[in-house]
């Protein structure tokens, strides 16, 4: 659909959007677990049209010198050329770096994982986190859908067997991967004046700015992530929050 | 084993073999290869008399002398304006098609139109090289502000617009919206009340998505009565006078068959 941006912000201060959502209003969620049996824990998320695959492998490493006690986490974001026009094979762009770092960092900061409760012996081995999403369709708003894939596919992650140092794929224990919290990331997208939430892609493409805001359970705020080239207030972003807290509310209940 | 190899009205694949033998002719979206007469795409066969034509059901459209289309300015050269029309094929507006008013020579062409702008245009030739002239002059024929423009199937555009303009003078009266649709595909709606856009846009589709099934124009009529709760008379009023680009197309044959 192609959609002219004066008539958009005018439309969305009508209360209403280009597929007759109101402006904070979520499409349909969906999440399965178990999705991969290669990945010791895995989600897809269907959010609307799009469709993201968050895949959790368990590795184990020597831990990093400065935290000798402590395991580790990784993120990775692909997206696949076949889940929109815009994306091509190769080596990750900037977008699919920048999902990656905002999923990263909601799920570090909010300390949902235990990384010392990772480790197996000081200095010497730990457990490594490798959580990797695959964008199957992109039909707006991949931040959200990811975040909420990559802390669904942690929830459904289990440890394997530990056979000295090394691991048997083979064998999957009981234990589950200790997540402590639920950070969930709502993006709250800014044109005009207007404020909106869960765009797509056409939407994505004429806002002026976004704000991707993690919250865990509680409210806290665990990472900020701006985007687009507008500023935004004091006022906005106090808002924006709001928004987002209340969204991940209603997300999380859908985990 | 001479004569037809498929039941009339029923779904070929390409290359599909409709006839074999001299008794028939191929036509539209079908070729003679030795004896046989092949389908050329997807698409539902009809004889008529001794001719096999294919009414197609998927595919890009195919730019054809007479249509009324939906472009996109891409490029701006000294001559004219380059359209993109939704087809393999890019068109040609040139200056002296453009408007009814005299362009200066050497005047700037993108105060005119400018690149990514919309117009309705007409085709006015295609060569055998499918080389696409277009026109502005004729009624109904400008640019487009503001709206929202939709993709279709471009062989739904037929049903969409309905018998002479039924159909869609049918969602203008009910919802109130204000639509062009392109014989490219492209459908431009525009309105004050963004909710009877939505509304116009979902019947589009549902008209899209039943297209081949009978009786459409009453579910549809249902479909509105329902969504806006009122009353829709089909009287003459709805047939609009369509556009003279359209009514020419109408006059060739290639609306809505029942």
């Amino acid at each position: 659909m192609i959609i002219d941006k004066r008539k958009f912000i005018d439309v969305l201060a009508k209360g209403i959007r280009f597929d007759g959502r109101k402006p904070d209003e979520f499409r349909k969620v969906k999440i399965e677990y178990g999705v991969t049996r290669s990945a010791e824990g895995s989600a897809r998320v269907t959010l609307g049209e799009t469709i993201v695959i968050a895949g959790v492998k368990m590795e184990v490493s020597k831990p990093y010198p400065d935290t000798p006690d402590q395991g580790g986490l990784m993120v990775g974001a692909e997206l696949l050329p076949l889940a929109s026009p815009e994306y091509e094979s190769g080596p990750p762009g900037d977008w699919a770096v920048e999902v990656a770092r905002v999923v990263d960092r909601g799920i570090r900061e909010s300390h949902s994982i235990d990384v010392k409760k990772l480790l197996i012996r000081k200095a010497e081995l730990a457990w490594t986190v490798i959580a990797d999403m695959c964008v199957i369709n992109d039909a707006g708003n991949i931040l959200d859908a990811a975040s909420i894939a990559v802390l669904a596919a942690m929830r459904d992650t289990k440890f394997p067997k530990l056979v000295g140092d090394v691991v048997d794929y083979k064998t999957i224990t009981k234990e589950k991967l200790p997540i402590k919290e639920t950070p969930v990331a709502v993006t709250v997208y800014k044109i005009g004046k207007e404020l909106f939430v869960d765009p797509t892609n056409e939407e994505e493409g004429l806002a002026d700015a976004r704000l991707t805001i993690t919250t865990i359970e509680d409210g806290t705020l665990c990472s900020l992530q701006k985007g687009g080239e507008s500023p935004l207030s004091v006022d906005e972003i106090d808002k924006m929050i709001d928004i987002a807290v209340k969204h991940a509310k209603v997300l999380r209940k859908s985990l | 084993m001479s004569g037809l190899k498929i039941k009339e009205k029923t779904i070929v694949v390409p290359g599909e073999i409709l006839a074999a033998g001299m008794d028939y002719l191929p036509s539209f979206g079908t070729y003679r290869e030795g004896d046989n007469i092949r389908a050329g795409r997807l698409g539902i066969a009809q004889v008529e008399g001794k001719v096999i034509k294919l009414i197609p059901v998927s595919g890009r459209y195919l730019p054809k002398r007479g249509d009324m289309i939906i472009g996109k300015i891409i490029d701006v050269s000294m001559s004219g304006w380059r359209v993109e029309i939704n087809s393999p094929y890019s068109a040609m507006l040139m200056t002296k098609e453009a408007t009814n008013e005299f362009i200066d020579k050497g005047a700037n062409l993108t105060r005119i139109y400018n690149f990514d702008d919309y117009i309705v245009c007409g085709i006015t030739n295609v060569s055998s090289q499918k080389l696409v002239d277009l026109t502005m002059r004729g009624p109904g024929l400008r640019k487009l502000r503001g709206g929202r423009i939709i993709e279709v199937n471009t062989h739904k555009v037929p049903r969409i617009i309905g018998k002479s303009g039924s159909m869609v003078g049918m969602i203008k009266h009910a919802t109130g919206v204000n639509i062009i649709v392109g014989q490219n595909g492209l459908v431009w709606l525009n309105s004050e009340e963004p909710a009877m856009e939505v509304l116009a846009v979902e019947t589009i589709r549902k008209i899209e998505a039943e297209a081949h099934i009978a009786g459409l124009t009453d579910r549809i009529k249902e479909f509105l009565e329902k969504k806006t709760g009122k009353k829709i008379e089909l009287g003459s009023e709805q047939r609009e006078e369509r556009k003279d680009f359209e009514r020419k197309e109408f006059e060739n044959g290639n609306g809505e068959s029942q």
